[in-house]
């Protein structure tokens, strides 16, 4: 049941929401911010707490959440896949990306 | 609806027209070496506070008035009725300079040196005895009635998770909002936790020169980690920021942001420094939960917010903590360690406005003497950010 997963997204131009409770695999959640609903089925568990893709996203994309750059795509990354840091890459205080 | 520019809280009136929330008799150890004899103080004195910490010699240049500044703005800080500053003797951080700088406030200040005294037992027993007359004298300080335009609360997150963005600290930004608008003064703080949001606050600031600033200190923070040659991630998020959900610092930054509501910037001050303008301030401070509560209550934050989605003992010595959780599970299981539970928005049960106004009725209460969990559990937690290599 769609309906009882509960789900929070901060900005319409996001790419990822939120688990507010523990999503198990394929189950199908609505998702709906402001103006924008995406009907997404959640392809792997989603911890409490824990992103998930609300669309596609091609390596090397910027990842959206408040609506600013919350890191890149290290991979492709479907809609309903979790999104962490086995795919999303921080960009900033890099130190260890600075050629010596 | 504009808030009551005149809301009132009952606190103690400083020498100095400032104006405290608490009465302690501060035991200050500027030395490592006296931590010991200021610690047994406190045992046998009531009504005394101290802390441990390992600096206050061998320090050099910014990194010797750093901690000089903080172990000044821990003796000023308004919740402090006196303070007796316990020395060493040989020490590059002198007690008696220390001593020098609180005293212009008008409070009660004594100096004490453990090689003046003849050792360790001598020292305790003087420090005891000028301990013993500033706690009674306190103790016949009455609390009057004060202005919330005279209090600065420091906003501050821990142990971050996901939620924290979304309830918890939503919520404290509702309270700095209100604060500001009470006339009062918030801080932000923890510089290394907006790295990735600077752009929204620095388009927030009152003058260019603010702005500037914003994008300066981020700059050198940054710098700090690409000059050691690491991904800053090694240490931030911590591994409990990412097993909560939280994947990179942008996110955690961006999240910790909304401590600071949404009034405009007017000032940004160096870590331990007190701020001249009221309304939103940001400390520059690391993300070290310890090290940036010691450098807002040394910059005179009289109650700090404190929010946790994984949940954090956090206290200090002078200064009433009033935690808040993320969540209602981490709230429910360290209850004895968090106030209050911010949890009730991603219930559904409150709205992010709803949460925050109970956290203003709380900060009042508190600052007319409601005791904090942490103050209750005596977390006398005390971290100097030291900016320099020890000599």
């Amino acid at each position: 049941m769609a309906s009882n997963l509960k789900t929070v997204m901060m900005k319409p131009i996001d790419k990822v929401a939120i688990a507010l409770m523990a999503i198990p695999p394929d189950s199908e959640v609505e998702v709906t911010c402001q103006d924008k609903t995406f009907k997404v089925m959640i392809s792997e568990e989603i911890k409490f707490g824990h992103k998930f893709a609300v669309i596609d996203m091609e390596q090397g994309e910027e990842i959206l959440k408040y609506g600013e750059v919350i890191g890149l795509a290290t991979k492709k990354i479907l809609a309903g896949e979790h999104v962490h840091v086995h795919n999303l890459e921080g960009i900033r205080g890099r130190g260890d990306k600075v050629a010596t | 609806m504009p808030l009551d520019q005149n809301l009132t809280f009952m606190g103690y009136r400083r020498p100095d027209g400032k104006v405290g929330v608490r009465n302690h008799v501060l035991i200050l150890p500027t030395i490592t070496c006296a931590t010991q004899a200021a610690h047994q103080i406190t045992q046998l004195v009531h009504g005394t506070v101290s802390f441990i910490h390992q600096h206050g010699c061998a320090q050099v240049g910014v990194d010797y008035e750093q901690t000089f500044r903080t172990y000044v703005g821990m003796g000023l800080n308004p919740n402090v009725y006196g303070v007796v500053v316990l020395g060493l003797g040989c020490e590059t951080h002198q007690a008696r300079s220390v001593a020098g700088e609180i005293a212009k406030s008008g409070k009660p200040v004594e100096v004490i040196s453990i090689q003046d005294s003849g050792g360790t037992l001598m020292a305790i027993a003087e420090g005891s005895k000028a301990a013993a007359r500033m706690v009674q004298e306190a103790s016949a300080q009455m609390r009057e009635v004060c202005y919330f335009s005279e209090l600065t609360i420091g906003t501050e997150c821990g142990g971050s998770d996901a939620c924290s963005g979304i309830s918890a600290n939503p919520a404290v930004g509702v309270v700095s909002d209100m604060i500001v608008e009470a006339g009062g003064t918030a801080i932000l703080a923890e510089t290394t936790e907006l790295i990735g949001a600077e752009h929204l606050l620095a388009k927030r600031a009152t003058n260019d020169r603010v702005a500037k600033r914003a994008f300066e200190i981020i700059d050198m923070m940054e710098k700090r980690a690409i000059l050691m040659g690491v991904d800053i991630r090694t240490g931030n998020p911590s591994p409990g920021n990412i097993e909560g959900g939280l994947s990179s610092l942008e996110e955690k930054s961006l999240g910790a942001s909304a401590k600071s509501g949404t009034s405009p910037l007017t000032e940004i001050v160096d870590y331990a420094q007190t701020p001249t303008q009221k309304g939103l301030v940001w400390m520059d401070t690391p993300g070290h939960d310890i090290e940036q509560l010691t450098g807002m209550a040394a910059g005179g934050a009289q109650v700090v917010l404190f929010t946790s989605g994984r949940g954090t003992p956090t206290g200090s010595p002078i200064v009433p903590v009033i935690k808040i959780s993320t969540n209602t599970p981490i709230f429910n299981k360290m209850s004895e360690n968090i106030d209050m539970n911010a949890g009730t928005i991603i219930d559904g049960e409150e709205s992010v406005d709803e949460v925050g106004k109970r956290i203003f009725q709380e900060i009042g209460q508190v600052s007319s003497g409601k005791l904090t969990k942490a103050e209750i559990l005596k977390q006398h937690d005390f971290g100097i950010w030291r900016i320099g290599p020890t000599f």
